[in-house]
């Protein structure tokens, strides 16, 4: 309710022309697929890093220079592929998850996942060797091993959350493909995201409105940034 | 160690209850619009339902469709996501069995989207019409000649800068058109496809002082913004006929893909071309001017809206 007041006094201040609750859905839409992509991607790549940075096994080198290619893919080319895939005629097509924020949390997992996974591979294989020595040493399972890890590279693998956050939030090709930036005629967001609304925007020759857009995401992007460096802190006080 | 641990799982337990409220706060949302719109359809059968729409940009850019369809989710308690793509990218989807109805303009892509068997049912639903529209000092001299095609040669011939969609939508359809027509093969430094939706070529346009062909109702609801004039008028301020941009909405034939939403879109074609939508359709203005003309109802129907144009039952028995 705090939020919704918020963003109904910033509005105020700028007279926009947005209907109630027009903005404050699609920050929502925005949050919702960006974290929930990430918390996936997350997930997904700790394991993933905590496996080829601890372990040595023929084609790692190989492995790596995968997961660096990945952070550069295009996001275009990833929401063409997870549009094939949910697409009517692709595999998933029965699932019907075209124009649905799972198709964009889908592409935003792929977006997500390889800079979290190098970027959190590159903290993990930063952690002393003696570190693992002595959790070993002290009876610890591999899975206590690991956990120390995570522990000493926590700073990297917040930075790596951060990055996977960053690349999905202000992403704008893949969701727009995906996502299809549908609003219901009551002016809820139901897959449009601040970008694909700027991207509206522009395209209306609404600059004002898609600078004042771009500023909320900005806002988002810092406020996201801010509570993680906030929890990272904590952590070091202990 | 374990306080550790236990933190570190804490934290992770806060993050899906952060994440699960977020789920909460949604499902709530939408299933107090569920609630609200079974109360209104209950009698419909296909309240909860969601009809999906690919369209052109310049029919959902204009806030048309935003404006009419609160009316149509009421009826049927169901909701319309609207999907703007160009006619071309529209097609495309509905071609893909992504969409249930597709409202386009380019009945040369409408037809051959008939003929390969996926659209059916198709109507007329409203026109309006292109313009050309250029920088006010009209280096290229075509203010207010009678001929599009002649003032898209006067274009080439001065080299003056043009902006194209270039994006296979319904414009740039009309725009290739218009370019064989004129006996011209546009290219060169003046010649700018730019690949983007109506409003955003307007705006390449503006700050290039270019010359572009735009529907009237996008200029219209861009006009304030820009420095462009209307150097040749369309049919609906007595201009040639070749500038008519019609429009038309199809359903996607439930026999190519089994998963489209046919009894919905046939009830949103025939709401929308309904003699009250007409009118509201009619009625929908931006900066006071019309944008839209309605086109369904009619004493007396084109046959030829049904079918492919130039389609007769005979042609085919050959």
């Amino acid at each position: 309710m705090t939020f919704d007041l918020i963003v109904q006094f910033g509005l105020a201040l700028f007279e926009l022309p947005f209907r109630e609750g027009y903005v404050s859905s699609i920050i929502y839409v925005s949050l919702y697929v960006s974290l929930a992509a990430v918390a996936l991607s997350t997930l997904f790549s700790i394991p993933v890093a905590l496996v080829v940075g601890l372990t040595d096994f023929p084609g790692k080198q190989f492995v790596k220079s995968v997961i660096n290619t990945g952070m550069g893919f295009p996001s275009v080319v990833v929401g063409l592929i997870v549009l094939f895939a949910v697409s009517n005629q692709g595999p998933l097509g029965s699932l019907e998850l075209i124009f649905t924020k799972q198709a964009m949390i889908m592409s935003q997992f792929v977006l997500a996942t390889p800079p979290i996974t190098a970027i959190s591979l590159a903290a993990v294989t930063g952690v002393d060797e003696s570190v693992r020595d002595a959790a070993r040493a002290l009876g610890g399972t591999r899975f206590d091993v690991a956990l120390v890890v995570v522990k000493e590279a926590r700073y990297g693998i917040a930075t790596a959350v951060l990055a996977g956050f960053g690349r999905a939030i202000s992403e704008v090709g893949s969701v727009l493909i995906v996502g299809g930036n549908i609003t219901g005629a009551d002016g809820i967001s139901k897959t449009r995201t601040l970008t694909t609304a700027i991207q509206l925007e522009a395209r209306q020759g609404q600059y004002e409105t898609a600078m004042v857009l771009g500023a909320v995401l900005v806002a988002l992007v810092l406020t996201v940034n801010a509570v993680v460096v906030r929890f990272g802190d904590r952590g070091v006080q202990r | 160690m374990t306080i550790q641990r236990r933190q570190f799982i804490a934290a992770i337990g806060a993050g899906a209850v952060a994440s699960t409220a977020g789920c909460s706060q949604s499902a709530g949302g939408s299933g107090g619009g569920d609630e609200s719109g079974s109360d209104a359809g209950t009698g419909a059968g296909v309240a909860g339902e969601t009809l999906t729409l690919t369209t052109t940009t310049s029919t959902y850019d204009t806030g048309l469709l935003d404006e009419i369809h609160g009316d149509f989710e009421a009826m049927y308690g169901v909701s319309v996501d609207a999907v703007a793509q160009g006619t071309g990218a529209a097609l495309e989807s509905a071609r893909n069995g992504d969409a249930d109805v597709v409202m386009v303009h380019a009945r040369g892509l409408e037809d051959e989207f008939m003929r390969n068997g996926y659209g059916i049912n198709r109507r007329d639903l409203m026109f309006n019409d292109f313009v050309i529209i250029g920088p006010e000092g009209d280096p290229a001299g075509i203010q207010g000649m009678g001929s599009a095609t002649d003032a898209l040669t006067a274009i080439a011939d001065a080299e003056a800068t043009f902006v194209s969609r270039g994006d296979n939508s319904g414009t740039h359809t009309k725009e290739l058109n218009l370019w064989e027509a004129a006996g011209t093969d546009p290219g060169g430094e003046w010649y700018q496809e730019t690949g983007t939706g109506m409003g955003e070529a307007l705006n390449i346009a503006n700050q290039q002082g270019a010359y572009t062909l735009s529907d009237r109702g996008t200029y219209i609801s861009q006009r304030s913004e820009i420095d462009l004039t209307i150097l040749v008028q369309g049919p609906i301020e007595s201009g040639p006929e070749i500038l008519a941009n019609p429009y038309g909405i199809m359903a996607v034939n439930p026999g190519v893909h089994d998963n489209a939403n046919y009894d919905l879109a046939m009830a949103y074609i025939g709401w929308i071309t309904s003699p009250s939508v007409q009118d509201a359709i009619s009625e929908y203005q931006v900066n006071g001017e019309q944008l839209f003309f309605p086109e369904a109802v009619s004493e007396d129907p084109d046959f030829q809206q049904y079918v492919p144009e130039g389609w007769s039952s005979e042609s085919t028995d050959e």
